[in-house]
This record gives C-alpha cells, structure tokens and sequence, in this order.
C-alpha cells in the first residue's frame, strides 16, 4: 500500500461526506492510502489578489507549514477550492521570497515554510496512478451512461495552477471512459457555477445552473460530474428552485467507486435529485 | 481637494496590474460568465478607472464578479483583470462598505449552505 499526505478539507467531515467516503475508497482498490498526516486547517477558501494583504495566505501557508514539518513532500486534496487557494499560496510564496520570510516571521508559533510541498488534486493522483490501473479494477462499467464532465473554475483557472489545459480540459473525461462511460462536451462545463453567490445572489446560481444543465441535457447527458463541493451544492441542491425535473449530479469518485463495485461507499441518499432511480434502470445498480 | 487620477493608482498599486496596456479588446467581457449581472463590463471598468470616472467604486459589477479567472487567462495583454476586481472591492471594503451582512441570512439557509460557500463569501464581501 503506498501513502500520500491528505488534506479533506471542511466540507469532507460535513456536507460532502460522500465525496471523502467514495474518493478513499477508490484510492484504496487502487493501492494507495490518504492519510491525514498533519493537524490541517480552513484552506482559505480563496486566494487572496491584492498585493498588498499577505493576511489572506496565512491560512493556507499555515497548512503548509504544517505539512512540510511533517515531512510531507506532496499533498493530496479532493477538493478544487482547497487545491485552487493552497496551490495559488504555494505557487506565489515560491515566487516572492519577502512575502515568505513574512508569512513565516507572523507565523512564528509554526516551523518555517520552505517552499518543499507540492499540492495535488486527486484527479491528478489519478492520471499518475494510470487510466490502465483504472480499468483494471472495473468490475461493473458504467456502459451507455453519458456523463458531462463538470470542471468549474478552479481546477483549470488561473493557469499556472491548472490541473490541465485550460481551454480543452480532458483529464475528467479520460478517467471517466476508463470506467466505460461515455463523455458529453459542453463548452459551459469549464464556467463557473455561480460559486458563493449561492449565499448572497442565488439568482445568479440559478441563471448559471439552468444554463450549464440546459446544454448538457440538449447533448443527451445523464448526469454531470463534479470535482468540487461548492459546485455540487450549486448545481445539485440548487436544482430544488428550477422546477424542471431533475438531472443528477455526482462526484467523479461515486462514478469511479459505483464502476469499482463499491455502492456501500457512494452514499448516492445524499444527493438532492436521486440518482438511483437512474442507476437502476440502467443496470448498474441493484 | 481630489487627487487627479488618484483611483488609477490605486487600483494599480492594489491589483499589481498595468492597467495602460488594456487596448479595450473586450475579450474579458466576451467570456464572463456573469456579464449579464454586471452594470459595467469589465471592459467598461477598465476604461473608466483609465477615464478617472470615481462612480464605478459604486459599480456592482466587482460585487458579481466571483473570480473564476476566464478574463484573466484570456487577456491578449496577460492582465489579470480578476486582480483588478479585487482591487476595486477591497477599496470599498477598506472604507468600512460591506457588500454583505451575514446577519440577514436567513437561518434555513445557514443550515443548508456548506462552510466553503458561506467563507469564501464573507472573505470577499467583507472588510
């Protein structure tokens, strides 16, 4: 069993509990172990773009801080918020040294940060891992499902911490026809969701969800994929204020989990629009 | 008295952005997502900020403006416009001007809304 340093994240302990709960089960079928190696805190959530408020990194050099001390040299998230504001921190600390020697002078309870951690999403674990090792797991493909692969902003955006290419990402799309479903494409799955607005202008999530769904259910998809929380809350819970029947959206790693033979490890109750009914008819799910 | 083209520099110093080398293209505009909330794209920003034209601090279009960085990885001049959003939010917010009161959520909402939502919102929306 090979291991990696894992960050959660919050919303892995609350309302994406079934994103943690697929994702190591799968890294798991596939030999490697995420373990929590450090006492991780908040991200950030977002990176801070001023230059002159080094207050908004703390947060996420603290954990790296953390990490580094522990003797991790990579860390692994399942979250595209946590990987975005850690990888942005990372990324501008390797970049400006002065505003390292001050994070680590106000940090001064912590061990300094050397600038040794690499940040990773497990999308990225994943392609490292191998699609051949992927395939070679499935015990059930996902066979004539047609899935839109949703990236959202913040794997892919800005570019010096995307994942893949920015403008024609297909590194979600590859995992998924590993485990035999088919890809739907839609310019729109790379746009944002709306991201926090869903507290304070909901009608923005709704124009942005309606949109994204509309196109992906014109090209004939089942269901969407997602790589983020926020995302899911947006384009899942959401759909309760668009009246239009829904259409499920669900983590890569329940997709990969389900192909897997791992149902008891997808928790697929915890979606707004149930994607069993779906699921069954469709064979992959008794 | 009000410093000439005090907003500019401002707006440059916080972002970090050369705001001189937008040719008004409108790439950004094209492609962001939200540009049917905004009351100035951001095209239109930019080229009142250049203008010394104080009312887009008023702008609602910095308060839309989520950060998804599409503006800013197709910027033919590389300026992260995303930067310059930020900048003009933080200047408001530096004056004590919250684009939020976290007060007014309703609690049903509170329940529901996961961490990161709630977060990422007041740390952009407050001061």
């Amino acid at each position: 069993m090979k291991e990696i340093a894992y960050f959660p994240g919050c919303t892995h302990l609350h309302t994406a509990s079934h994103f943690e709960r697929s994702a190591l089960s799968v890294f798991e079928a596939l030999g490697w172990r995420l373990v929590e190696k450090f006492n991780w805190i908040c991200c950030g959530t977002v990176h801070g773009l001023s230059t002159d408020n080094l207050m908004q990194n703390v947060s996420a050099v603290r954990n790296l801080a953390r990490a580094e001390s522990a003797g991790a040299r990579r860390i692994v998230t399942n979250c595209a918020m946590c990987y975005n504001t850690l990888k942005q921190a990372n990324e501008m600390v390797k970049r400006d040294e002065d505003a390292l020697k001050n994070l680590n002078e106000f940090m001064d309870d912590e061990p300094d940060y050397r600038g040794g951690v690499e940040v990773l999403h497990s999308l990225q674990l994943l392609r490292e891992i191998g699609l051949d090792e992927i395939e070679k797991r499935v015990v059930k493909p996902l066979e004539g499902l047609r899935v839109a692969p949703y990236y959202g902003c913040l794997l892919l955006r800005p570019r010096e911490v995307a994942i893949d290419n920015p403008e024609r990402p297909k590194i979600m799309d590859e995992v998924l026809k590993a485990i035999g479903a088919e890809i739907v494409r839609d310019a729109r799955l790379k746009y944002c969701c709306g991201s926090y607005h869903t507290v304070d202008r909901k009608e923005i999530v709704l124009s942005r969800i309606d949109e994204i769904i509309s196109a992906v259910r014109r090209r004939g998809a089942d269901l969407i994929a997602v790589a983020c929380p926020l995302c899911e809350f947006n384009l899942d819970k959401r759909q309760k204020f668009l009246n239009k029947g829904g259409l499920p959206v669900l983590y890569f790693t329940q997709l990969i989990a389900l192909a897997f033979g791992k149902e008891e490890d997808c928790l697929f109750e915890k979606h707004h629009v149930d994607p069993r009914p779906l699921l069954k008819e469709r064979g992959l799910l008794r | 008295m009000r410093k000439e083209r005090e907003l500019l520099r401002r707006v440059m110093e916080i972002s970090g952005q050369n705001l001189y080398s937008c040719y008004q293209c409108g790439k950004c505009s094209a492609g962001c997502p939200s540009v049917d909330f905004m009351d100035f794209t951001p095209r239109e920003i930019i080229r009142a900020i250049l203008d010394d034209h104080e009312e887009v601090l008023h702008s609602q279009t910095p308060w839309i403006c989520a950060a998804c960085f599409t503006c800013t990885i197709r910027c033919p001049n590389e300026i992260d416009i995303s930067r310059i959003m930020e900048a003009l939010r933080q200047i408001r917010l530096r004056k004590m001007h919250d684009g939020i009161h976290p007060s007014k959520i309703p609690v049903d909402e509170l329940l529901e809304l996961p961490q990161i939502a709630l977060i990422s919102c007041f740390r952009k929306m407050t001061g």
